[in-house]
């Protein structure tokens, strides 16, 4: 009992030792934040990749990719059995876009992905990353009307409405261009009666300007297969783009971060590709954007394209002539959740031994791998070097301790005098560390939580007095930082932190037990 | 644990708590000569040939150099000497605290200064009640919660809990006794040396011990309130409890039933 009465009245009186714990309180708040800022983004970007990637991918190590994929299905299917939820077949081409912005021409490396529209929902999260809700609900490669991305103020107008919009205007310039170009021509008519002069068509472009081109890139490419037509009522095969390509994220001059839209929903895009077969060949074809895709993955938004799949093996020429028998480039499977992803991955490596198949079969984490490796080695890494702070503390606490043994040596000995034993006397200034450690700790969660849930409001804060945005979302494409608490991480924070701080107390603790009693009562 | 302990403890269950009562009667100059020459090492507490050196930097300084001493039940015992003649030590050897480079402790009849120190510490608690100079109360407890500590030490957290109105009444009694009743819930340094000095009485007693170990209890205190002090210890002896003090003060040596002087860490025969 005067263990414990000892050690509370030490507690409550020696604010030197609760100085001492304050960094163990900083550090554990710091390591509950650390934590919880990292899971909450490590569980964002599993959400993402996963909501991207599908769980298990078949992938052609080639780009001419596997023929048959219904019997591959077939037998994946077999294999897999009730655990399969969804499966689609998919083709992937690295490509290059073009498009063109205020007669520049802006060129992007992409990753072309053909997709079935019916089936590919079904095996990733892939419809709730399009802006138009209705897309949300069904794919379609069909140019909306307009309505893209409700929940985005500042989005530009897009779709059909743009579109007509957008070549009434384009056909207005034009009539105002031929205009302007026959009045040039009768002033130079005029003019050559009197002296001729050299011709100057005036809006050709300069010779070395690769800009000063035709007002429409497509003109030239309609013109020769389609001649009727019609933007006005008429798309080409439709595209949806990660939002990357197709806009730049900015500051404005208040410091809001704004994306500036290069291209939207009912724009026409040109994409080249490599065809299948030996040698590739290039394929050029023309798109028109149907919408866009926003995963906040930068990597994916910046190279994904998606296009219909039957349009893509068209292109790329992986349907077979004589047998119509397409080919693909990989399979991607859906599975129920709770479903052993390792497991059913052995399955099929065992019925498509890869000494026989040339495909890759991965899990969405194997294909992820070094990312995820990366994050949580960080985390990790963060971890042991907060925990290295609060053993730094640790010390702290010991040599704090070590004064205490030493201001109480008298008391020691009064103790011993009246019949406590060593191990009581250990006791005390253990339970001291212990309770040192509990309120240390205990505050710190305290701290470290209430950091956590107002996270944002202290980072607009900070913000706001630096004049720097603490989390960056032009690169991390989050609005707001994610946190996630776990219960049982901030268990282990506080029982490492008291466990420390009672391993600081273990020394002092021992040199106060093996005080002499008489020497300790003539201590002055 | 060891059967002094059990037939201190024993003894002291027996003796009945009669302490402030007037009515034991104090003994005669005669019975005190009688008793000094049966001393052995039969005495309630006893010392033989004991021998103490303190040693600095391997110099041994001898301080006690074959001390025998002994004390009976119910008798009040004065050590007096020079300073440096051994006495302080003498009693923390009596108590305990220190152990003898050679020579022997009895308490009971049973030899003491070789038993575990866990017997040593329960022994401490339950049958030796010690009182010092500078009274070294807890600073960081109040009065009664000093006057409690021995109970605290002696029972676990449960056992505490479970007797703690028992415990309380027994430390508020003695404070009651020493004239601390209005002092209960003031920390030490909000008390004056005497009332410090009573307190540290009544926690030497709230035990019930065998004998009370007194090293210089007047020696930081005035005339009058070491009086005051004196007065309770002749009480309580007079009830029965058995009294070593130390003291270099000859006029409260006088107060004793009996004075052994130490000179030079021997005990000079009586006169």
């Amino acid at each position: 009992m005067y263990k414990l009465l000892l050690s509370w009245r030490y507690l409550r009186t020696r604010y030197i030792a609760l100085a001492s714990i304050i960094s163990v309180t900083l550090g554990v708040a710091t390591l509950i934040v650390v934590n919880s800022v990292m899971a909450g983004f490590t569980r964002e970007m599993h959400k993402r990749l996963h909501g991207i990637l599908s769980d298990i991918v078949f992938e052609s190590h080639g780009l001419d990719g596997f023929p048959d994929p219904e019997w591959h299905m077939q037998q994946i299917r077999q294999v897999v059995g009730d655990d399969l939820e969804g499966i689609t077949a998919v083709v992937h081409v690295p490509a290059m876009l073009n498009f063109q912005v205020r007669e520049q021409w802006i060129t992007r490396q992409i990753n072309l992905i053909g997709i079935d529209d019916r089936t590919y929902a079904s095996v990733s999260d892939f419809g709730q990353y399009l802006l138009h809700p209705e897309n949300r609900r069904q794919l379609s490669f069909l140019l909306r009307e307009d309505g893209y991305a409700p929940d985005k103020p500042g989005f530009p107008e897009s779709g059909w409405k743009y579109r007509r919009l957008k070549t009434a205007y384009e056909r207005a310039y034009e009539e105002q261009l031929q205009l302007e170009q026959e009045r040039i021509r009768e002033i130079a008519g005029d003019a050559a009666g009197a002296a001729p002069a050299e011709p100057n068509p005036p809006l050709a472009a300069p010779p070395g300007d690769p800009f000063g081109v035709a007002a429409d890139p497509f003109t030239a490419g309609a013109e020769q297969g389609a001649r009727t037509f019609d933007p006005m009522t008429e798309q080409f095969t439709g595209i949806i783009l990660g939002i990357a390509i197709g806009s730049v994220r900015h500051r404005d001059p208040e410091g809001k971060v704004q994306d500036f839209f290069l291209c939207r929903p009912g724009d026409e895009v040109q994409v080249l590709f490599p065809s299948s077969g030996a040698p590739p060949k290039p394929v050029k074809e023309t798109f028109t954007i149907v919408d866009f895709y926003e995963s906040k993955m930068s990597e994916y938004d910046s190279s994904f394209a998606f296009v219909p799949i039957s349009k893509l093996q068209d292109l790329r020429m992986m349907i077979d002539p004589q047998t119509g028998v397409t080919s693909v480039t990989s399979i991607q499977l859906k599975l129920r959740p709770g479903a052993d992803l390792n497991a059913i991955r052995d399955n099929l490596q065992r019925r498509f031994p890869p000494n026989e198949y040339t495909y890759r079969i991965q899990t969405w984490r194997d294909m992820q791998g070094p990312l995820l490796a990366a994050v949580q080695l960080e985390t990790t890494i963060l971890n042991i070097l907060l925990f290295l702070i609060i053993a730094v503390a640790g010390f702290g606490i010991l040599a704090t301790f070590f004064m205490i043994v030493v201001e109480k040596t008298r008391d020691v000995g009064i103790l011993k005098a009246l019949g406590a034993p060593s191990g009581g006397v250990m006791s005390i200034f253990l339970s001291y560390g212990l309770s040192l450690g509990l309120v240390g700790s205990g505050v710190g969660m305290v701290l470290g939580l209430l950091f956590v849930w107002n996270i944002n409001d202290i980072a607009a804060v900070v913000e706001w007095i630096t004049g720097r945005e603490v989390f960056d979302p032009t690169v991390y494409y989050f609005r707001e930082i994610p946190t996630i608490i776990n219960p049982l991480t901030v268990a282990w924070v506080m029982a490492g932190s008291v466990l420390i701080a009672v391993l600081a107390s273990v020394l002092p603790a021992r040199h106060a037990a093996r005080l002499h009693p008489v020497e300790a009562l003539r201590y002055e | 644990m060891s059967n002094t302990v059990d037939q201190a403890a024993q003894a002291a269950q027996r003796r009945p708590h009669v302490r402030f009562s007037t009515d034991v009667p104090r003994q005669s100059a005669n019975d005190q000569r009688q008793r000094t020459a049966d001393l052995g090492t039969a005495g309630l507490l006893a010392a033989r040939q004991v021998v103490k050196s303190y040693y600095k930097e391997r110099l041994a300084i001898p301080v006690l150099r074959g001390v025998d001493f002994a004390v009976r039940d119910g008798e009040f015992v004065a050590i007096v000497g020079q300073s440096g003649s051994g006495k302080s030590t003498l009693l923390h050897l009596l108590a305990t605290l220190d152990a003898p480079d050679s020579g022997e402790i009895h308490f009971g009849g049973r030899r003491i200064d070789n038993l575990p120190s866990t017997s040593r510490d329960l022994l401490r608690n339950r049958c030796l009640g010690m009182i010092f100079q500078f009274y070294h109360l807890l600073p960081e407890l109040t009065c009664l919660e000093n006057v409690l500590t021995p109970c605290m030490i002696a029972e676990g957290v449960w056992n505490y809990w479970r007797r703690r109105r028992t415990f309380r009444e027994r430390a508020e009694h003695l404070l009651e006794m020493v004239g601390l009743s209005h002092r209960l819930k003031h920390k030490p340094r909000e008390l004056s040396g005497g009332e410090m000095q009573r307190a540290a009485i009544a926690r030497a007693l709230v035990a019930d011990p065998e004998i009370l170990l007194a090293d210089e209890p007047t020696g930081n205190l005035d005339q009058k309130t070491g009086q005051g002090i004196m007065d309770i210890l002749t009480q309580l002896n007079s009830e029965g409890l058995t009294v070593v003090m130390v003291t270099h003060d000859v006029t409260v040596a006088a107060r004793a039933d009996r004075i052994v002087r130490l000179v030079e860490g021997r005990v000079e025969p009586e006169i």
